[in-house]
């Protein structure tokens, strides 16, 4: 089954996983912008990573027949930083007419604090101002509950804002409701430890029918397993789920996420 | 959210019977752990962060035994830090709704 994952690190991953991901059936991934393990120490720093994610890693992709998308942003961890931050955000439009940018991300808490939570919000401006979609990290472990209501509290609080072009990623069990119902797209994230199970999250696409969800492998630098997403398909189709519900959420309900950035010029494989 | 409750295309005894193996291997980790850390204390006490951390597991515990259809939410929540509705005040941030 052609299946899109969502979210990818692939700037920390061999070239021998496009070929893997390319052979389980990948088309197209979207990947963005994240914490690269250090702090990096000015804005030029960020430029020469955005030139990665807009340049190299779709020629990369590109090589095995998978189209590369990709969101821009500092990302939460970075934020402290309130001053690179600002430097970064005011630099970010150089890149928001390159063919394969989808919007801005990904943006979030990460230890739910003022300084994370100041440049979020300058993040959004940045995305109403420009017209952009958003990609939104939420915290890991015993930060996550708080730190998705406290994104949420900023979203809904924003009239600007238009819920159906923002992914909230790396929902659980006990973040997606609240998400889904108030009108946001949702992301789960494929972990092997720290996030979410395959078998967890057909659970959850069980328990909402699949409606604005996604599923990601956030492959990465990290522990993460770059295809979990057919993990998923496999536990799905294990449980005899309609394969259409399976596509939908692999499929069809990235491809509609997307399709509310400009610039997704997707082109399924021909039949 | 509508519960779709797309989850019987299997019965609850097929469930039991395809995870039976796998959940009690992860029982029985879950007994092993605790045994070692018992071995490892010699019944003395933990230090603090050891201890919190030691009774949120057995707290988590307790959860699985209650015929409850969202355990997982609930070890989820027993896991998370509080959410405080106030926390935009206390960083000094305004909470006036921002328009177009």
């Amino acid at each position: 089954m052609d299946y899109i994952d969502p979210h990818i690190h692939m700037v920390s991953r061999t070239t021998d996983d496009y070929a893997t991901l390319a052979r389980m059936g990948c088309v197209a991934m979207s990947e963005p912008a994240f914490w690269a393990g250090y702090d990096r120490g000015s804005v030029d720093g960020f430029r020469d990573y955005f030139r990665q994610l807009t340049e190299t890693e779709p020629a990369r992709a590109a090589q095995f027949g998978i189209q590369h998308f990709t969101w821009l942003c500092i990302n939460a961890k970075e934020a402290e930083n309130v001053s690179l931050s600002r430097e970064v955000i005011a630099m970010i439009p150089e890149f928001l007419k390159c063919s394969n940018v989808l919007g801005i991300g990904e943006i979030g808490l990460n230890k739910n604090t003022k300084n994370e939570a100041t440049v979020f919000l300058e993040h959004v401006d940045l995305a109403v101002e420009h017209e952009q979609s958003i990609l939104i990290h939420t915290p890991h472990l015993e930060d996550k509950f708080q730190g998705t209501r406290m994104i949420l509290d900023m979203l809904c609080d924003d009239q600007r804002v238009a819920r159906d072009r923002v992914l909230v990623d790396h929902v659980e069990e006990h973040t997606i409701k609240e998400v889904l119902d108030r009108g946001f797209w949702a992301g789960m994230t494929l972990y092997p430890i720290t996030k979410c199970t395959p078998e967890r999250a057909a659970d959850m696409i069980e328990q909402t029918g699949g409606e604005r969800l996604l599923a990601n492998s956030a492959g990465d630098w990290g522990v993460s397993k770059p295809t979990a997403v057919p993990d998923l398909i496999f536990e799905m189709r294990r449980r005899g789920l309609a394969e259409s519900l399976i596509k939908k959420v692999v499929y069809d309900n990235p491809i509609e996420f997307f399709s509310k950035s400009r610039q997704f010029g997707f082109e399924p494989r021909s039949a | 959210m509508p519960n779709h409750a797309m989850s019987n295309e299997r019965t609850g005894d097929e469930i039991v019977s395809e995870s039976y193996l796998e959940v009690r291997a992860k029982l029985l980790e879950i007994a092993a752990t605790f045994d070692r850390i018992d071995r490892a204390t010699d019944h003395q006490s933990l230090a603090e962060t050891g201890s919190e951390k030691h009774k949120l597991l057995l707290a988590a515990v307790e959860i699985l035994r209650r015929e409850q259809p969202d355990r997982a939410e609930s070890l989820q929540q027993l896991f998370s830090r509080p959410y405080e509705a106030g926390w935009r005040s206390e960083f000094g941030l305004s909470d006036t709704p921002r328009t177009p």
